[in-house]
């Protein structure tokens, strides 16, 4: 036991979570994390606007498989998420704790809430549908249905403070209805977020579903909301002068946009709003036939 | 031809399954003797082998359990449905890691083929907890106002066909909604129910949540009939639901039925003549047509009659009949030898009213309860065969000309839970769909379940519907 007293701990490098692997930033660049007391506690990676394009890259491949698994299938891997961070909360609740100067016990808290939006959003993946989508009675002879459909790749400016219970509240809807999500984590507090990506490489959720960058939303945020091939932006993250330059360059394909919303406290019930924002309506018409005695042609 | 379809056994081993040589009702949490200390034997159906023996349940037991439910209710209910939920997702979670040990044992107390148990019932038991554990916490969505509020204890009866997933389909939607329950599995297959218990027990549900009560009609009865129960929910026959009915009436208690079917399977001329075959043979002959939404009556077009009846007979000669445990058993072994009873007696008054009764060539165990694949063909709708629900191997085929002719025939029963509709043109499948009486269509497919689908049936085939959103609303205040 006298060994251990004197023993040095192993540090992690924390990298980057792209298409399922754990790069670190193709511009070899890191930048200082602290905690609130300015205590040093890693490098963090500072992702360039190539490994920004790359996630892309990586989410749009994922999407296909993704958005075409059951919702049932996603709603299990939501769970495993679960699952596998209730395996490692004494880690989260740390990690939680010096990234957000918080004591041991608001930590673990914050960290419950956590692992509990993942199961809140597991059980959402095969309802959303039945919930916002329905059949509609036109006035003619035709099947007519609604049904909700993932809109693609959404970028993801994570909240700044509430850098992990805000993370999965933001991540966790997206990726439930099956879109895939770039994801730029807290600048300074990037640590958890760049923990979650080894949480979710081990949850069966396919590579490039969920890809987490650490760096600057100000340096990234505009080239993913300007990028032809991201379908929609949360603005979470990015204060009102950023929110606002991503708008205006988020226009450029018409993405959909999520407006930053001041949020006392995450872990309140989400409700439904940041599954919707992320979500076409599709709308099937086929024809019934006419019915009748005389002549029927069915 | 039979050789060369030849194959080794491929049995499924039994050593996946403890059975126990007896077994107790499951109350307050307890496994404990009937008050009387009355016990009956269950058999497996396809050696009749006894598999254990089990605490039978009276009046006094039924009493003891919804006593032990009304008062876990409080608690239960007051749980955010976030915590009612966690407990769901565990019992599905375990329910899969224990799917194959259940599937094993569904097999040998139920007589169904393994492969059904192993890739039907028990995916979906799973997929059924999983589905409404979402809901537990998301009942302000549902439709039905905001905080909508749970009934009380449930009492639930449920049959012998499907015993795990008829028993998911009334308890996780009760769970997830608040209430508690007190099941009674039926007396020839109460073992699932029982390691269902056990789940609970692994799962670390509050004790008296869910109480497991088996026995005869007459518990069963009890349980309807007891003042303390909020809600009965019953799948069985419609005589059985009819009874329920009338009790009920008057109480102020919340009743669903799911009863019985003679469904109709339409095929038209344009149909894909061997995907129709498929569908025909799934539709009659999945578990043993022991199946309330059976595809019992074939309705086929006049002109693809011959060509049809000629692919149907070539199919059911290739079916396997045999040990439920091996792995190519297509046919597995009737329930009990009450039911196979009632089979042979209602094929006999086909034979006697004139229908035409084949099977293929087929050999039957010497011991177990056992009944070939059959065909009437000839058959007119005043046919006894066309009319009464079977619940057994037996397919009756009818013909039509028009699409008006079909929908007249199909509708033509005091039964309507399924259908089927067979046919490549879009536009007919859905008006034929709109002007059937039918609680399921299927079209160009059958049998299908999943637990966001809403299942249920029109007239006498009972009514409320289980799965789905729709499925809360029987569980709720609303």
């Amino acid at each position: 036991m006298s060994e251990s007293s004197t023993r040095l701990n192993v540090f992690k490098t924390y990298k980057l979570y792209v298409g399922g692997k754990f790069p670190r930033s193709e511009s070899g660049r890191v930048y200082e994390v602290t905690d609130p007391k300015g205590k040093w506690l890693a490098n963090a990676p500072l992702s360039s606007r190539k490994d920004a394009r790359d996630a892309v890259v990586a989410a749009r491949k994922a999407f296909g498989g993704w958005s075409g698994a059951t919702a049932y299938n996603r709603g299990q891997v939501l769970y495993r998420v679960a699952e596998m961070l209730e395996g490692r909360r004494e880690q989260f609740v740390r990690e939680v704790a010096e990234a957000e100067g918080l004591s041991k016990s608001k930590a673990g808290a914050v960290v419950d809430a956590a692992i509990d939006r993942w199961v809140w959003y597991a059980g959402w993946t095969d309802k959303i549908g039945q919930v916002v989508g329905g059949a509609n009675p036109v006035a003619g002879p035709f099947f007519n249905l609604s049904t909700p459909e993932p809109t693609g790749v959404v970028a993801v400016v994570a909240p700044q403070e509430s850098s992990f219970l805000g993370l999965v509240s933001v991540i966790a809807p997206v990726i439930a209805t099956g879109n895939t999500a770039v994801v730029i984590a807290s600048e300074k507090a990037p640590l958890p977020a760049l923990s979650l990506g080894e949480v979710l490489a081990t949850s069966d959720l396919p590579g490039g579903v969920v890809n987490i960058l650490s760096g600057k939303a100000s340096e990234m945020g505009p080239h993913l909301a300007a990028h032809m091939d991201v379908n929609a932006i949360d603005l979470a993250g990015a204060d009102a002068a950023l929110a606002q330059e991503l708008e205006i360059a988020a226009a450029d394909n018409l993405k959909r946009v999520l407006r930053p919303q001041p949020v006392d406290d995450w872990a309140a019930d989400p409700g439904t709003r940041r599954m919707t924002a992320f979500l076409e309506t599709k709308t099937v018409w086929h024809p019934t036939g006419s019915l009748g005695a005389s002549g029927s042609s069915y | 031809m039979a050789s060369l379809f030849e194959y080794a056994p491929a049995p499924e081993s039994r050593s996946v399954v403890d059975i126990a040589p007896s077994y107790g009702l499951f109350i307050d949490g307890e496994f404990t003797d009937a008050a009387d200390g009355k016990v009956f034997k269950t058999v497996s159906p396809s050696s009749e082998e006894v598999l254990a023996e089990v605490a039978q349940a009276g009046a006094a037991d039924v009493d003891r359990a919804v006593k032990a439910a009304r008062k876990a209710f409080e608690k239960w209910s007051a749980l955010p449905g976030s915590e009612r939920a966690k407990y769901l997702f565990r019992i599905a979670r375990i329910i899969q890691e224990r799917s194959r040990e259940l599937a094993v044992l569904e097999t040998l107390d139920n007589g169904k083929p393994i492969k059904e148990t192993r890739d039907a019932d028990l995916p979906l038991v799973a997929a059924h907890f999983f589905y409404y554990a979402g809901w537990a916490d998301k009942l302000d969505h549902a439709g039905y106002g905001a905080n909508p509020r749970p009934l009380g204890v449930a009492g639930q009866v449920i049959p012998w066909n499907f015993p795990l997933l008829m028993l998911a389909w009334k308890i996780a939607p009760a769970l997830a909604t608040g209430n508690t329950v007190v099941l009674k599995p039926a007396e020839t297959t109460p073992l699932s129910a029982l390691f269902f218990a056990d789940i609970c027990r692994q799962a670390g549900l509050p004790k008296g949540v869910v109480n497991i009560v088996p026995g005869y009609g007459d518990a069963g009865a009890e349980l309807v009939a007891h003042p303390d129960v909020n809600k009965v929910a019953f799948t069985g026959s419609t005589a059985v639901g009819k009874a329920i009915a009338r009790q009920v009436a008057g109480s102020g208690k919340k009743v669903t039925l799911e009863l019985g079917g003679k469904g109709a399977n339409i095929v038209f001329d344009d149909a894909p003549i061997d995907q129709a075959v498929e569908g025909i043979v799934g539709g009659i002959f999945f578990n043993q047509g022991q199946v309330c939404c059976a595809g019992s009556r074939l309705l086929v077009q006049e002109s693809i009659h011959d060509e049809l009846l000629d692919s149907l007979k070539r199919r059911l000669s290739t079916l396997r009949l045999g040990d439920p445990l091996d792995k190519n058993t297509d046919i597995g072994a009737i329930n009990s030898a009450e039911q196979l009873a009632r089979i042979t007696a209602l094929a006999e008054t086909g034979e006697a009213e004139g229908a035409e009764r084949w099977s293929p060539a087929c050999e039957l165990p010497s011991a177990g309860y056992w009944f070939a694949p059959t065909l009437f063909t000839n058959v007119t709708q005043a046919h006894t065969v066309a009319r009464d629900e079977i619940f057994g191997p037996v397919l009756s085929v009818l013909t039509f000309r028009t699409p008006d002719e079909a929908v007249a025939k199909a509708n033509n029963s005091q039964y309507g839970l399924s259908a089927g509709i067979w046919t490549e043109k879009g536009s007919r499948i859905l008006a034929v769909a709109n002007k059937l009486r039918a609680g399921v269509v299927w079209a160009n497919t059958f049998n299908k379940f999943d637990p966001t689908s809403p299942f249920g049936g029109y007239k006498e085939s009972g009514f409320g519907r289980e799965g789905g959103r729709h499925g809360l609303e029987a569980y709720l205040d609303v």
